[in-house]
């Protein structure tokens, strides 16, 4: 079998193993709860009758292994359970919240990534000069301003100062896309400066190492144009890195989205699952846990596979 | 010493102003009752005051002198952090230098335990444990220290396996040398600038992600006061803001404070971390 | 039109460290004519590299050329363009770096690599210059020429990449050449296939080229005429035979001298003393893969066995099997008669200090944190028990032993010390331990050639004094004839032939071993002349993939 193969499926493999003991740490939890649920929902004062009926309703007599089994099914097939506070169905509280947190953080990345990646190629060629000093140091800002912190800054300049934008974005389903787009600029921007100055830094630190490898410079002596030995023999080489990054750092969004969506009061999935975690809806809780944790696992993994297709050595084995 | 003396001579401005960020914040801590005009958590106007005498800062919805407040949440926010760092610490490098050294089954095993851990993003396992165990200072500090020591894990035993590829480390080896012996006398000197750098990066988070479970109102709670909180509380004011006059610009201000505080201590670390992280790699050439 | 290709004149470059300009070249001038082959000699940090480079008007990242003129044909290069720079580089003047493996881009095949200069110089049409490469790596011997373009550089195995990027070197016809140490980091059986080729290629068209090397053997091939440096400045420059036949300078007598050295035969001994060290029907590796097979071995007490072989001959294996960090698979060890047990950690401390083992790289051999005192005193201490004043006494004594001075060392730092020293510091902390045995892990091939020398004779020094016994692990020939008493010749972890150093080095040899002593290179410069015509057709079977 042709190894770059074998390397993939070894990693999906690795991947899909992840996730699987993801599922049972989240589902543990659940069982992990200081005493008994129904006592911890109902409180001290609730009657024999009242703590069988929620025992009954929320399936806790049956042993852990089949109740963690139709838990799985039920979460693939986007069947999340019932919320222990309202004892509502979870599909119908979070299912158009999660549309509108990956509405926002693609909204941030399409944004991000494509300055990201190219104003950290410039800083890497332009090593040394103003442009780049200027990107270092805001990088520093960056990743040292806690998320409230941007944000608070925006909606000070942007809402209440100049009244170009809403400090809250309130979306519903009706809204078509432009009110979204002008509604949710506050907070896309607030994720696209964190993960901006970071991403520049990564993509910099990546190229300027490939700038240093022997085949540039030699490239250099071959008389070859500087923009080609760039764009022909860095490039390449780059891209695995630089896919990386972008791929990290999404991760990263789909879990700075959280902080951000509170500040804002933006109905996705973040804000339900703080509320949560204050009502200890356990459910709820793993729900959300669920689908945050499987994102970033399946970024990680596509970053992993992409890297391993853009390296030259693998794709054209001996 | 005399070593310190002479980097600290030939340091760069930047790191001399993380250097004096850090002294002002500890000393504040150090001295908060001392510093602070009012008591952390009493009742001592009416809410919402203006920054005026004697409250220079104004006061918040409960009549709490801000001011006071702030300089008591750097020794709440920085004091727990720092413990939780610290515990950190001792168990990611404890386990990540035994899993370099010993390698084998108790590499294996470790290493797959804290690839699990990192899998899932540290801000959601917090929260999915934090629903379990409630919101006690306790249990933020072991949670935090537990996620976070996975980091400090990969670190020190990526560092350290570096070490332990170098012929001296065969050489101690050949001679019959034990393994703390290897750790304590040949590991842990070459592994102590990255080491050192590391904890200030690591403080960082630490600080940035309590500022953030109590900014959620998971973190530390109510009536201490601490930073993450206070931003929470005062954050409504700012819809109430305008730069019409100073007063109504205050509002505004509330939560930038305290959000403030936080960015400030991070620059300041971070700064002496860069500087760190270069004179060590400095010192290999 | 004149024969003057290249004139430097008094250049000076400089490097930037520690936030101040230093002087790398101080001051050198370099003709060159057209055609002409200019050796360029010295040791590390003499500035050869850097002097090449700037032959091409370029200089490394942090370096600076700060005074003189250097003239291509006419044109100057230090006021040069950058673009007229990079006109003539790569057209004009081409360069061939020391590790082709890390100077080809893995993303492309080698071929494309080839036709970039031609065609992005404008000098030929991408199918032409395709079907100029395949005539070229045919005239370089590469097997295969109509294909061997068409692979990836991983996929192509060190020396043929090494030719190939000579025939790149060549693509546009350029008029000069830098070859930066182009052999350096291949097997000598190797070495001289590419040696042959890049002679013949440059002779061919009447290229000139400054060839940069440390090896005065390889410069004796390829020189028209030699230039010596040290330190950044000139020593001599002379006609290849008359520099080798006839040098001037004390520096350049001893660079010359050095391979003269041997070391008188050990005295003779009770012969019922019975071996020191004993190997039988030995097999190791990691995993499921033998590194080494059916090893046997004898050493006797007094000895150096040098053991010798190119890389991958499994010669370091075994130096590792005998320190018990890899326990073989099958096989036995016996030391002074008695079973030595296969793994170190089942070793009695007391044997474990009979046996100790010199390191290759005395830079990552000596632990950077600890001080002289330190590294030496350990072993003292772990073995023989010595504490305070008598450890203090012994550190120095030992110090003296290898001829360093006691108050001026014993606390510095391993950082503090040159190459040789380090060395020096690496044999006293295996001395220490009070050894019967120790083995010498390519010792002097990180070494600089002189300070090498100086180590092998005090090795010799402490071999009689001390009654020691070598084993010698050396991939250089000289050295084996320097030092040895006996000789193991090993290929793919098997022994191929051993014996008594005269046994080994008189004919008739074992295949392998012939092939090995014959692919040395020689000062006389006709060596290489007279082995291709010895060798004749035989040439091409270099690699068999």
């Amino acid at each position: 079998m042709n190894p770059i193969l074998s390397i993939i499926l070894k990693r999906l493999l690795i991947g899909f193993v992840t996730l699987w003991i993801v599922t049972i740490i989240i589902f543990a939890a659940i069982e992990l709860l200081p005493g008994d649920i129904a006592t911890e929902m109902l409180g001290q004062a609730a009657t024999e009758e009242s703590l069988a009926a929620f025992r009954e309703k929320f399936d806790l007599n049956r042993p852990v292994h089949e109740r963690y089994f139709s838990w799985l099914g039920g979460a693939i097939t986007g069947d999340f359970g019932i919320s222990l506070a309202n004892q509502r169905p979870i599909s119908e509280l979070i299912g158009y919240r999660v549309g509108n947190t990956f509405f926002l953080a693609g909204y941030a990345a399409a944004i991000a990534v494509p300055i990201a990646v190219v104003s950290g190629m410039l800083a890497a060629l332009y090593n040394g000069s103003v442009f780049d000093r200027v990107l270092s140091s805001s990088t520093l800002a960056a990743i040292s301003f806690p998320e409230f912190f941007i944000a608070y800054i925006l909606i000070l300049i942007f809402s209440v100062g100049l009244g170009w934008f809403p400090s809250l974005a309130n979306v519903d389903v009706e809204m078509g896309l432009g009110e979204r787009l002008y509604r949710t600029f506050l907070p896309a921007m607030t994720l696209t400066l964190i993960v901006l100055a970071y991403m520049m830094r990564m993509t910099r630190a990546a190229i300027l190492n490939l700038l240093a490898l022997p085949y540039i410079e030699m490239a250099h002596l071959k008389g070859i144009k500087r923009w080609r030995v760039i764009a022909v023999h860095a490039l390449p080489n780059a891209l695995a890195p630089i896919i990386n990054v972008i791929a990290l750092n999404l991760a990263y969004l789909i879990v700075g989205v959280v902080l951000v969506e509170v500040v804002f009061v933006y109905p996705g999935l973040g804000q339900i699952l703080v509320d949560a975690v204050s009502n200890r809806d356990v459910t709820v809780v793993q729900a959300a846990c669920l689908i945050f944790a499987a994102t970033y696992i399946l970024l990680n993994l596509l970053a992993d596979i992409l890297s391993i297709i853009a390296n030259p050595r693998l794709l054209h084995p001996r | 010493m005399h070593n310190l003396s002479h980097h600290l001579k030939d340091a760069p401005v930047s790191a001399w102003i993380g250097i004096l960020i850090v002294i002002f914040y500890a000393v504040l801590a150090l001295g908060a009752p001392f510093f602070a005009p009012f008591a952390e958590s009493a009742s001592v106007g009416k809410q919402y005051m203006p920054w005026a005498s004697p409250h220079y800062l104004g006061t918040d919805a409960l009549g709490r002198d801000v001011l006071s407040r702030l300089i008591y949440g750097a020794r709440n926010t920085v004091g727990i952090a720092l413990v939780t760092t610290a515990l950190a610490f001792t168990l990611g490098a404890t386990f990540g230098l035994l899993a370099a050294t010993i390698g084998g089954w108790f590499d294996a095993i470790s290493s797959r335990v804290v690839d699990v851990l990192m899998a899932i993003p540290p801000l959601i396992f917090a929260l999915l444990i934090l629903t379990i165990t409630g919101t006690s200072v306790i249990a933020l500090i072991l949670v935090i220290a537990i996620l976070d020591s996975t980091r400090v894990f990969r670190l020190s035993r990526a560092v350290a396996q570096g070490i332990l590829t170098m012929d001296y480390i065969e050489v101690a080896r050949m001679r019959g040398e034990g393994m703390f012996w290897l750790i304590r006398k040949e590991v842990l000197p070459n592994a102590a600038a990255p080491l050192i750098a590391e904890f200030g990066l690591r403080f960082c988070f630490v600080f940035l992600f309590i500022s953030a479970l109590s900014f959620l109102g998971l973190g530390i709670q109510p009536p201490t006061a601490d930073w993450g909180g206070m931003v929470r509380e005062s954050a409504k004011l700012i819809s109430f803001a305008n730069f019409a006059t100073f007063q109504t610009a205050t509002f505004g201000l509330a939560p930038l404070l305290p959000a403030g505080a936080i960015a400030l201590l991070t620059i300041g670390v971070n700064l002496v971390v860069d500087w760190v992280l270069h004179m060590s790699s400095g010192l290999k050439e | 039109m004149t024969d003057l290709l290249l004139e430097m004149k008094d250049i000076r470059i400089e490097g930037r460290s520690d936030r101040q300009w230093k002087p790398i070249i101080k001051g050198v001038n370099l003709t060159l004519n057209r055609g002409e082959i200019l050796g360029l000699i010295g040791e590390s940090g003499a500035g050869k590299s850097t002097l090449g480079l700037a032959a091409m008007g370029y200089t490394k990242g942090g370096c600076r050329i700060s005074g003189g003129s250097i003239h291509f044909d006419g044109q100057d290069l230090v006021g040069a363009s950058n673009e007229a720079l990079r006109q003539l580089r790569g057209a004009r003047i081409a360069y061939v770096a020391q590790s082709a493996a890390a100077a080809f881009n893995p993303a492309y095949r080698l071929i494309d690599q080839y036709c970039e200069a031609p065609v992005k110089h404008g000098v030929m049409s991408r199918a032409d210059a395709q079907s100029d490469a395949v005539e070229l790596y045919r005239k370089i011997r590469l097997p295969n020429p109509e294909d061997i373009g068409f692979r990836y550089p991983h996929q192509v195995s060190g020396g043929q990449l090494q030719r190939a990027m000579t025939a790149m070197a060549m693509a546009c016809r350029p008029d000069l050449i830098i070859f930066d140490e182009p052999t350096t980091a291949l097997d000598v059986t190797t070495q001289i296939e590419v040696l042959a080729a890049i002679r013949d290629i440059v002779r061919e068209y009447n290229t000139a080229a400054i060839y940069i090397t440390h090896d005065l053997a390889v410069v004796a091939q390829m020189a028209d005429k030699i230039k010596v440096l040290l330190r950044g400045e000139e020593v001599e420059e002379a006609p290849a035979r008359d520099m080798l036949a006839n040098p001037q300078q004390d520096y350049t007598k001893s660079l010359w001298a050095v391979r003269d050295f041997r070391r008188a035969p050990p005295a003779a001994r009770h012969v019922d003393e019975g071996p020191l060290l004993e190997i039988r029907d030995m097999t190791a590796g990691y995993g499921a893969v033998d590194i080494l097979k059916g090893i046997n071995l004898t050493i006797t007490r007094g000895s150096t066995v040098a053991v010798v072989g190119e890389s991958g001959s499994g010669k370091s294996t075994m130096a590792r099997v005998v320190m018990g960090l890899l326990p073989p698979s099958s096989g036995s060890l016996h030391y002074n008669g008695a079973a030595l047990p296969k793994s170190g950690k089942q070793r009695p401390r007391d044997l474990q200090r009979h046996i100790q083992m010199i390191h290759q790289m005395a830079d990552t051999a000596l632990n950077p944190k600890h001080r002289i005192k330190d590294i030496i005193g350990r072993p003292l201490e772990f073995f023989l028990g010595l504490k305070g004043r008598a450890k203090d006494v012994r550190i120095r004594e030992l110090l003296t032993l290898i001829e360093l001075d006691p108050d001026e060392f014993i606390n510095r730092m391993p950082s503090e010390l040159s190459g040789g020293q380090k060395q020096r510091v690496c044999i006293a902390r295996a001395l220490a331990a009070e050894p019967d045995f120790i083995i010498c892990d390519e010792v002097t091939s990180a070494l600089d050639q002189l300070v090498a020398e100086g180590i092998l004779r005090l090795l010799d020094r402490l071999q009689r004094e001390m009654d020691l016994t070598y084993m010698f692990i050396t991939h250089d020939i000289a050295t084996v004839r320097s030092i040895a008493d006996e000789v193991v010749v090993m290929q793919n972890g098997v022994i191929v032939e051993q014996g008594a150093k005269e046994t080994i080095f008189s004919p008739p040899h074992a295949p392998y071993t012939e092939l090995l002593l014959s692919s040395v290179p020689e000062m006389d410069p006709d060596w290489l002349a007279g082995l291709l015509k010895e060798r004749g057709a035989m040439v091409t079977s270099e690699e068999q993939l």
